[in-house]
């Protein structure tokens, strides 16, 4: 039998394609008779638009065809599909303003989409696009959501009034007020949790095409689900069957949340494919993909922690106005709400939390779900709070949460989530010997000889994974169910594909669903591909995000799978000719209990589909299954990250010491592809508290719109992270796993903002922390 | 207007017509059919689309195609031996999880490999300094550091 594969630190399968340049990204894909497609995008954040000429740039060389939001209502194309319904604190549903995918009458930020034209190449799609004249009335337009519900500000949309698209609220009001008004201290922060852009190194791509030939379409794009983007896009947008339209997803270059939706431009090009009877692509380019894929994060909050004189946490009250953007993304309502408020719990036993959330149309990119959607921002009100009351009430930021920690399991939040295990003061301990936080103060002193700041910050952090029982999130307002799909066919010779509703651009699902599989078989990984990203190969699939896929899809595949052994075992007991109860399954080995009668699972595949000996009247031939899995609950990743920062107080600079992070992830597959996960979304999160922030003019302009303006972590802004893990398996699902993909970007912002006020000495400063705003802060702070 | 271009890429000649205006990149993705060389921004920030040239890494959507001629290029598809055997920094890459997404893969290995030929040992900052033009959003650097302090030795070591 070969060694075990679950926990082993195997070398990715899906390596050798992209390390010799064999990838297949979309844009990659070139079809015969391949056309190409630009976008006309409105250079203004809102107005009217008078007149669209297009004469000139149809007359241009190369142009097959110019199409314009005339043309899609004409052709009774809907709009782009919110697949969140949130009812607000009156019970009644969210204003779902129109979201045509070319724009009708008026555009509303800056990029928004005007035309799409079509030519033989894409320089000459190009170069017509800005033979496209349009004739704008330029309207006053508002980019900061603080100000959206101001008097006398610019509306949006004529269905919502003073551009709010929801009030809505979670927790006991009153009970949280009566626990403010008799508690002995409270901390107050007011702070923004800064807008930024995921920016994925493969830009967005989309190449559709029409079969005249059986009347049907064929839709590469580079999403993150192809089953749902083609469930939006058919059912809701062109209103066209499913079995018309095959979505293909096969290698996406990163997708962080922004390859989770159907985009207006995935519409355009497979309409356009049918008009022009020929595929047409589109690929994005980087100043294209700043303004239109949406944007993520954007709060304005303002929240306050009541405390007992022993630092015993009695009530925590959130205010936060969530700005999405000039219109509703796919999830764009879930995420300052069900995705955000239900996790400000933290890891702690606050008896009553109240939080109410406005959500504010603005002439602004939309914003949706990006790595950690809506838990960073909850971590980061959370820990923040945290840290700073324990510095009010001169207590150790650590042992102030150990007072606090819930410890006992299950566990009712006041913010209706239900934590199955975790053990947060594992993670602490681990965290603290692992960070040395006993050497930090002579660190401390080392770095003031220097001239230098010091500062330590903790999160411990906890998010909500496995998204998600169909049955909760449809009575949050779900539009759509949230299990996943897997197949697992077992080939005559024993080898096996798998195919998977979970979708990997990135993530090594490749690797890790193999091991899973070969495992159980007792085969060698090598015998199992893993199969993804195409509606015509794979039954269904919800796709990847929110940290899901192996805890929903892993658990689909192992479901398959115990199907599929529990037929062999028939099979077997048939071979072996004894009864079905007295076989036993292990790893590959069918035996009879009792004696020394053994079939290898592969014997076992080849007599299912060679069933010359075969209890043909009990069994059809065949070994091939599939599972449909329904979360029972959320996994709740959590752990603890401790971040030291040196500040320079000339310059600014922080540089980051030490960043390490203990996380609690359940079981574990694949510790390399683990801690490679973890990595990334710690870079993420560093990036937002340290490098990352989208900047509006006062016009709308982005002007932050290009890899020269936005800073992304580059390698120099990092340092080797050290990370470790601690472990309670999830309770509710047969690997034990709770998902790994985004607890770096959710706790990391929250540790590195607590350790540079702590080095600065102020309460608190904005994110990002550039050189320029430490400098101002210390500046500011030495002149009060 | 169209000009036609000669060079070699991944040791074999070729002629192409292009327009004036072609990238170098444009020529390699859409005329060669290269695909491994990626374009991740229009600012010459992220690198995916370094390609080698002349034995030196460069940056592919920076360059017009003609200033390519009579050059000898070397994409991603050339650096493996011809029967499939990773060289040393793509093996690398693998062993250390160098790579996630695998976009920014290709602009990595062949600026690393550029880098690895002048720093048999190099130090974890001098790779993090030599990575400055090159962009990756999933890995968090970490095991791309790492990779290419074990290829670069594992070059030197001629293996």
């Amino acid at each position: 039998m070969n060694a075990p594969l679950i926990g082993a630190r195997i070398e990715r399968k899906e390596d050798y394609r992209f390390l010799t340049g064999a990838g297949q990204y979309t844009d990659d894909v070139e079809l015969p008779r391949q056309s190409y497609a630009a976008f006309v995008r409105s250079p203004h954040a809102h107005a009217v638009i008078k007149k669209i000429s297009i004469e000139k740039a149809k007359a241009s060389s190369g142009v097959l065809a110019i199409y314009t939001g005339e043309d899609f209502a004409a052709a009774k194309l809907g709009g782009l599909p919110c697949g969140w319904l949130i009812t607000d604190v009156n019970g009644q549903p969210m204003k779902e303003p129109p979201h045509p995918c070319l724009a009708q009458g008026k555009v509303r930020y800056v990029g928004d989409h005007v035309a799409i034209v079509v030519a033989e190449t894409s320089e000459q799609a190009r170069d017509a696009a800005e033979l496209v004249a349009v004739d704008y009335e330029v309207l006053p337009a508002v980019v900061d959501g603080s100000k959206a519900r101001a008097k006398g500000a610019p509306q949006l949309h004529d269905i919502a009034p003073d551009n709010t698209c929801y009030v809505w609220a979670i927790g006991d009001k009153a009970a949280c007020d009566a626990a403010f008004a008799k508690a002995a201290h409270v901390t107050k922060l007011d702070f923004i949790n800064n807008r930024l852009i995921p920016n994925a190194i493969e830009p967005r791509s989309a190449n559709g095409s029409y079969s005249r030939a059986d009347d049907s379409y064929t839709l590469y794009v580079a999403s993150q689900n192809p089953h749902v983007e083609r469930l939006l896009m058919t059912a809701f947008v062109m209103g066209l069957p499913e079995h018309k339209v095959r979505v293909v997803s096969r290698d996406v270059g990163g997708g962080f949340g922004s390859k989770i939706y159907l985009y207006a431009e995935d519409v355009a090009v497979t309409w356009a494919s049918k008009q022009v009877n020929r595929p047409v692509k589109w690929t994005s380019d980087r100043s294209e993909a700043f303004l239109s894929d949406a944007h993520g994060r954007d709060h304005h909050t303002v929240a306050e922690l009541a405390l007992d004189k022993d630092g015993k946490f009695l009530a925590m009250r959130v205010k936060t106005t969530a700005n999405v953007g000039a219109y509703l993304s796919t999830f764009a309502s879930c995420v300052p709400t069900i995705l955000y408020a239900t996790l400000l719990a933290g890891q702690y036993k606050t008896p009553v939390i109240h939080c109410e959330v406005t959500a504010v149309f603005t002439n602004t990119t939309p914003v949706d779900a990006y790595r950690g959607a809506g838990r960073p921002e909850a971590t980061y009100v959370v820990e923040r709070l945290v840290e700073t009351a324990a510095r009010e009430l001169k207590l150790d930021p650590a042992e102030i949460r150990r007072r606090n920690f819930i410890t006992e399991f299950p566990y009712q939040t006041p913010v209706a989530l239900l934590y199955d295990i975790g053990d947060y003061n594992a993670t602490m301990d681990a965290a603290q010997k692992l960070a040395d936080v006993a050497g930090f103060s002579k660190r401390k002193e080392e770095s003031a000889k220097k001239g230098k700041l010091r500062g330590l910050g903790y999160a411990a952090y906890i998010e909500a994974c496995g998204i998600a029982p169909s049955a909760v999130a449809g009575a949050l307002g779900a539009r759509a169910g949230l299990f996943e799909a897997g197949e697992v066919r077992v080939h005559p010779t024993g080898s096996v594909t798998v195919f998977t509703g979970s979708h990997s651009h990135g993530q090594g699902h490749e690797t890790t669903f193999a091991q899973v599989v070969a495992d159980r078989l007792g085969m060698p990984i090598e015998n199992v591909d893993i199969v993804h990203g195409d509606t015509s190969k794979i039954l269904f699939g919800m796709g990847t995000y929110g940290s899901r896929s192996i805890a929903v899809g892993g658990t689909a595949i192992v479901k398959a799978l115990d199907k599929v052994i529990a037929k062999g075992k028939k099979i077997a007991a048939h071979l072996m000719e004894a009864a079905e109860t007295d076989v036993e399954y292990d790893r590959g080995v069918y035996t009879v209990k009792g004696t020394d009668k053994k079939k290898m699972f592969g014997e076992v595949a080849f007599a299912a589909y060679v069933p010359h000996n075969y209890p043909h009247d009990k069994l059809e031939p065949g070994l091939n299954e599939n599972a449909f899995y329904d979360p029972l609950n959320f996994t709740f990743p959590a752990g603890t990250y401790v971040c030291e920062v040196e500040v320079d107080p000339e310059t600014g600079v922080v540089k980051i010491e030490k960043f390490t992070a203990v996380d609690d992830f359940g079981k574990i597959i694949n510790p390399m592809i683990v801690e490679g996960q973890v990595h990334g979304g710690l870079t993420q999160g560093i990036g937002q508290a340290l490098t990352e922030g989208c900047q509006y003019d006062a016009t709308g302009q982005l002007l932050t719109g290009s890899f020269m303006d936005y800073s992304i972590p580059r390698a120099t802004d990092v340092p080797f992270y050290q990370v470790d893990t601690r472990e309670t398996p999830c309770t509710h699902n047969p690997l034990g796993v709770k998902g790994c993909g985004e607890a770096g970007a959710i706790g990391a912002p929250a540790a590195l903002m607590n350790a540079i006020t702590d080095a600065l000495g102020v309460k608190d400063m904005p994110m990002p922390a550039t050189p320029q705003t430490v400098w101002q802060t210390l500046k500011n702070k030495k002149a009060a | 207007m169209a000009v036609k271009v000669s060079l070699k890429v991944n040791g074999k000649s070729i002629s192409a017509e292009v327009e004036e205006r072609t990238l170098l990149v444009t020529l390699i993705r859409e005329n060669l059919r290269l695909t491994g060389t990626h374009v991740g921004c229009d600012t010459a920030q992220c690198g995916a689309c370094t390609v080698s040239m002349n034995g030196k890494a460069v940056k592919s959507c920076s360059m017009l195609a003609m200033q390519a001629e009579g050059a000898d290029v070397m994409t991603i598809e050339g650096v493996a031996k011809p029967d499939g055997t990773l060289h040393p920094m793509q093996a690398a890459f693998k062993e250390h999880h160098g790579l996630q997404c695998g976009f920014c893969t290709p602009g990595m290995v062949m600026n690393a490999i550029d880098f690895a030929k002048s720093h048999a040992n190099p130090s974890e900052q001098e790779i993090r300094e030599a990575l400055e033009g090159n962009l990756c959003r999933c890995t968090g650097y970490h095991n791309i550091v790492k990779a290419i302090g074990a290829g670069a030795k594992a070059m030197a070591a001629g293996k």
